[in-house]
């Protein structure tokens, strides 16, 4: 088994148009949960991951200027990370498919493997 | 492994959330309320999604709405006026601090909750826009949840809520005549009614005041018609329904929670509510048809709900109040005692549609004792009360009416009246299920 980092992007509007509400946000949730649940059910999640603030600061190369984040104008913004174990990228992949993230046309699941260091 | 989600919790903490914030912002700022709301909400789903939902969701979700709301008192007290009783003590963080804490403790959260839900029923608006005020600030519907479950169009409903808030914020009446797009002098008349009887309380209607009375009759009213749309309504989305149903309990709970507001006749409401909520479950079968009490299987009645019902409406009891709540409650629960329609205490039951016939006269009620004293007395007594029904005329688009004189005239033998009567009453019908219903009682009815 190898780890896999689950990266998920939405763009600030879609996000904003998928809360809905009350009661669709409710459901969103009771999706994601039962996603975890899932994952966790079946040994693939080795860690939750965290959420990230939308807001934050850019330093740029060079100059070293800081900014504010762009991500208001992103197309696609990382809301959060996932870590998970699984055969290969072709089965990490395949588990991503189930990500409520990808709900919305504008979501996606970045999948990547976490480099192993074979020292 | 993560806790399960109360089911609605968002929807019902939308409405906490929105009442501690107005106590905060103003009943002026109320979009900037439901900007907090929202945001509480992203954030409890970023976090939970991946975190999982923590052991008190509801605490979680205050505590998140406390903290944004400081912030936003931090961001933009130079800018804004807050609620009135308040804004000197946001302008300072001596005391910001405390009094956000304070808005958002228990008593005050349900104060709040009750302070809205009777500003929502303001004399100046129709008892629909109440409804869907209520639906929409106090139990987090948005409006086209609240069109499906009404079934009137989206926009009608967008209106109805708009106008509401704008009452309650006091927004210029070229605006609304703008929103409604209709005759502006004959609005603005309207708005300048609305404003002089908000004037003076830019806060929400307080339950010490005078008219406290009036307003939570008002306020009842409201909440039977907002039972009676999901119970009665024309709609089978049997789901929606329920939930009109299950809003309408919850509030009318928040209302004997608080000793303003715990009188006989909230306890009778509630009573009439839990009374005819147990016998939801059987009111569509199992095919989604509509049963009516005669075809009912009582063994899928709720009994923890009547139970609840009987013990609501000895409470009602105390005083010397006696309300239409009272009554009809009592009604239901003599029919919730009894094993069948023929083991029914008949003589009860036309006793009680008399004291009815007595507080709130109306046709409807008046078919129903007819209805009762026919199963008491036999069809010809029961065509003899329909018969004096003063004001019958009032029945003439009412589908059950004929549909009675159609049953009552089957049993008398007359099947040719009955055929009739059961062929207007399916001319009447509002709805499919109506329809399929009164099909179903011609065919049995003159096989």
């Amino acid at each position: 088994m190898s780890d896999f980092i689950f990266l998920y992007r939405n763009s600030p509007a879609a996000r904003e148009a998928a809360m809905g509400t009350p009661e669709q946000r409710q459901k969103s949730m009771q999706r994601w949960m039962a996603w975890m649940r899932d994952l966790e059910g079946k040994g693939h999640l080795k860690n939750a991951g965290q959420p990230l603030e939308r807001s934050g600061k850019l330093v740029r190369g060079g100059s070293k200027a800081v900014t504010d984040g762009p991500f208001v104008e992103a197309k696609d913004v990382i809301g959060g990370y996932t870590i998970i174990e699984a055969r290969d990228l072709a089965q990490a992949a395949e588990l991503a498919k189930g990500c409520p993230a990808l709900d919305g046309a504008e979501g996606s699941v970045e999948v990547r493997p976490v480099m192993k260091l074979e020292m | 492994m993560p806790a399960d989600l109360h089911e609605h919790l968002f929807r019902h903490e939308a409405g906490r959330m929105t009442a501690s914030l107005t106590r905060l912002f103003g009943v002026q700022n109320l979009a900037l309320v439901e900007d907090v709301v929202q945001d509480a909400f992203c954030r409890a789903l970023e976090v939970w999604k991946l975190r999982g939902v923590p052991a008190n969701p509801s605490a979680w979700l205050m505590t998140t709405a406390r903290n944004r709301a400081l912030d936003m008192i931090r961001r933009e007290r130079t800018a804004r006026t807050f609620a009135p009783e308040v804004t000197r003590l946001l302008e300072t963080e001596w005391t910001a601090a405390a009094v956000v804490a304070e808005a958002f403790s228990g008593d005050v959260v349900l104060a709040e909750q009750l302070r809205m839900m009777f500003s929502c029923c303001h004399p100046d608006l129709a008892e629909p826009a109440q409804i869907a005020l209520i639906l929409n600030i106090l139990c987090g519907f948005a409006a086209p949840e609240i069109a499906a479950a009404f079934l009137t169009g989206r926009a009608a409903i967008e209106k109805r809520i708009a106008r509401g808030k704008r009452l309650l914020c006091g927004f210029a009446a070229p605006e609304i005549a703008a929103a409604f797009l209709t005759g502006r002098a004959a609005i603005e008349k309207r708005i300048a009614r609305g404003r002089r009887l908000l004037a003076g309380s830019s806060t929400l209607f307080d339950l010490s005041d005078a008219d406290f009375a009036a307003r939570l009759s008002a306020v009842h009213r409201a909440l039977y018609l907002l039972f009676n749309e999901g119970y009665h309504g024309a709609s089978t989305h049997g789901a929606v329904r329920a939930e009109l149903c299950d809003e309408a309990m919850r509030l009318t709970a928040l209302l004997r929670e608080h000793r303003a507001t715990r009188t006989p006749a909230t306890f009778a409401l509630s009573a009439l509510m839990a009374l005819h909520a147990a016998r939801l479950p059987a009111r569509i079968d199992a095919a989604g048809e509509l049963q009516s009490l005669w075809e009912q299987d009582r063994s899928a009645w709720n009994h923890t709900l009547i139970a609840e019902g009987q013990e609501l409406l000895d409470r009602s009891a105390a005083g010397d109040e006696l309300t239409a709540y009272h009554v009809e409650a009592a009604i239901a629960a003599v029919h919730a005692a009894a094993p069948t329609v023929a083991g029914t205490d008949w003589n009860a039951i036309v006793t009680l549609y008399d004291r009815l016939m007595e507080i709130a006269p109306s046709a409807v009620v008046a078919l129903n004792r007819a209805i009762a004293i026919a199963q008491r007395d036999g069809p010809d007594q029961g065509i003899e009360a329909i018969e004096r029904i003063a004001d019958r005329e009032r029945l003439g688009a009412y589908p059950f009416f004929p549909a009675a004189l159609g049953e009552l005239e089957r049993r008398r033998g007359n099947v040719g009246e009955a055929r009739t009567y059961f062929g207007q009453a399916l001319r009447l019908a509002r709805s499919d299920a109506e329809r399929r219903y009164i099909e179903r009682r011609i065919e049995t009815a003159l096989r």
